[in-house]
């Protein structure tokens, strides 16, 4: 496995509903961190990359407004979107710049004010998510698309409603204990009882999806600096490799997609190009961060990434082997669940805590046993994009 | 033009496939098949994927199959919240699959993953055309 692209600097923002400032604000807030992480300075920047969703966005072609307020001009900048995988597909493209040598160091920052637009605007986007020809006209919206992966895995692989809900009871186990998330409360069982009149979680949504099972919209902020392996030495006293990464797309439309029992294709797709670049497996993934926009899609992403067997996710959540004592400890900074999900910040944002877990440095949401493989799975649209990204001291 | 007649609500006005909404009026759902490589495509297509042609057909769907899977939505985006909740589902012909709304005549409690469905055009009171999942 070659070390030859690293991250020596991350930071994020705290994940908050209505942030108190302007987009470019929240942006450095990630940024700052990110720089005095990695304890450089704009001069050593080459180039910038900035991820949103941009249906949230009031501002046109935000990477030149971003760059400038960074700091980070004269240098290149442009701007990358696949939704909810932007920050990680800017990621890729970092890597590429870096290994190709146009650049020697570049910022990959992903942001998203979600707050930006109202709540009646953001409904109307909201049915707009997938294919607008063919799917949109029925209804449509996210939780919707994902319920029809939830229910084929109730019908087809055991999965029960208790196993869903404990999937948010564990992200709620750790989002209570991170400073940055945006949902801080503990979950529990009765949150999902419908016979509770005060449970907070049990409405239907879109059956089988319940209130509880997705995960919470958030304004926030990520940023992921990347050097080649002769900076990275010169500025860093911990970097972290990147060994492998995949990416993968899927067709928008459910009618031509393959059996909902197996999970998002992207998923898989990109696991499986991961691993085979980083010549590993999934048995040598000591922690990882995956894409729980809702918990079906934490059930998924267990099997795509070859924790499970196919259709056996479940049994991963029901040994509680993905808590952070367990096998393959996932998501123990609460998630997209708790930690929130601010779409162009959540790769930056999982790619963060993988960082600051293999240097040790995740606090109380370390995993014990200074882990030196993590795995960051991000998955845009109703999986119409994944990439899986693998890291290493 | 006449696309945004397609459905409850559409949000395409322009495209190469519109036959498709005459087709649902005279009580048609039809797919597209590449006149040259014979590509089968459902939602329709004015380019086949397969071979780069632009020579494509129209073929009726098959009118029964299972459901693969299915939701039931209790929540609308805008401009849908007056038909809550609503039903919708994927239906597998083994070629190819189609997903729309379940008829409102199939109760929530009776669907099942893996039931024999059939496929039928429906025009909305508003003269909107559109196709549904019903009862085999
Ligand atoms: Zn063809």
């Amino acid at each position: 496995m070659a070390k030859d692209v690293a991250v020596i600097g991350v930071g994020q923002s705290s994940f908050v509903r209505g942030y108190e400032g302007s987009i470019r604000e929240l942006a450095f807030e990630a940024f700052r961190e990110a720089m005095q992480d990695a304890g450089i300075t704009q001069k050593n920047v080459d180039a910038s990359i900035f991820c949103s969703a941009p249906e949230y966005d009031k501002q046109r072609s935000p990477a030149g407004v971003l760059a400038e307020y960074l700091g980070l001009i004269p240098q290149p900048t442009f701007y990358i979107e696949t939704v909810c995988s932007s920050s990680s597909s800017g990621v890729k493209v970092a890597y590429s710049m870096i290994k190709a040598g146009l650049h020697d160091v570049v910022v990959v920052l992903g942001f998203q004010k979600m707050s930006e637009i109202t709540s009646a605007e953001s409904q109307e986007r909201m049915g707009r998510g997938a294919d607008i020809q063919w799917e949109a006209p029925f209804g449509t919206m996210m939780p919707a698309y994902y319920a029809l992966y939830a229910q084929a895995y109730m019908a087809k692989n055991g999965l029960t409603h208790d196993d869903m809900m404990n999937v948010r009871i564990k992200s709620g186990t750790y989002g209570q204990t991170n400073e940055r998330a945006v949902y801080r409360k503990g979950v529990k069982a009765s949150d999902f009882d419908a016979s509770n009149p005060d449970a907070r979680m049990a409405g239907a949504v879109a059956w089988p999806i319940r209130v509880g099972d997705a995960c919470a919209n958030a304004d926030g902020s990520s940023c992921v600096i990347l050097a080649n392996a002769e900076k990275a030495k010169a500025f860093s006293k911990k970097p972290v490799w990147i060994l492998g990464i995949g990416a993968a797309s899927e067709a928008v439309n459910m009618a031509a997609r393959p059996d909902f029992a197996k999970g998002l294709s992207v998923g898989y797709n990109a696991a499986a190009e991961a691993y085979k670049m980083a010549g590993l497996t999934p048995k040598d993934i000591k922690v990882a961060e995956v894409h729980d926009c809702f918990t079906i899609a934490e059930i998924m992403a267990y099997e795509g990434l070859g924790f499970a067997p196919m259709g056996e996710g479940k049994q991963l959540i029901r040994e509680k082997a993905t808590y952070k004592e367990g096998r393959i400890p996932v998501n123990v900074d609460g998630g997209l669940l708790s930690k929130g999900h601010p779409i162009g910040a959540t790769g930056g944002s999982q790619i963060r805590t993988i960082v600051l877990q293999l240097r040790d440095e995740a606090g109380s949401m370390q995993v014990p046993g200074s882990p030196d493989i993590g795995l960051v799975h991000n998955v845009g649209g109703v999986g119409l994009y994944g990439n899986v990204t693998i890291f290493g001291r | 033009m006449g696309f945004e007649k397609f459905g409850r609500k559409s949000f395409t006005g322009v495209t190469k496939t519109a036959k498709f909404v005459d087709l649902l009026t005279e009580g048609k759902v039809e797919g597209t098949v590449c006149k040259q490589c014979g590509a089968k495509f459902f939602p329709p297509r004015a380019d086949c994927a397969s071979c780069l042609s632009k020579d494509m057909d129209w073929f009726e769907m098959p009118k029964k199959g299972k459901l693969e899977t299915f939701t039931i939505a209790y929540y609308a985006p805008f401009g849908f919240e007056k038909d809550c909740p609503y039903t919708m589902g994927l239906v597998d012909f083994g070629e190819l699959k189609l997903f729309a709304r379940l008829s409102k005549d199939l109760k929530p409690e009776d669907v099942k993953v893996g039931m024999d469905v059939a496929i039928k055009p429906l025009q909305y009171e508003d003269g909107q055309m559109s196709f549904e999942i019903a009862k085999a």
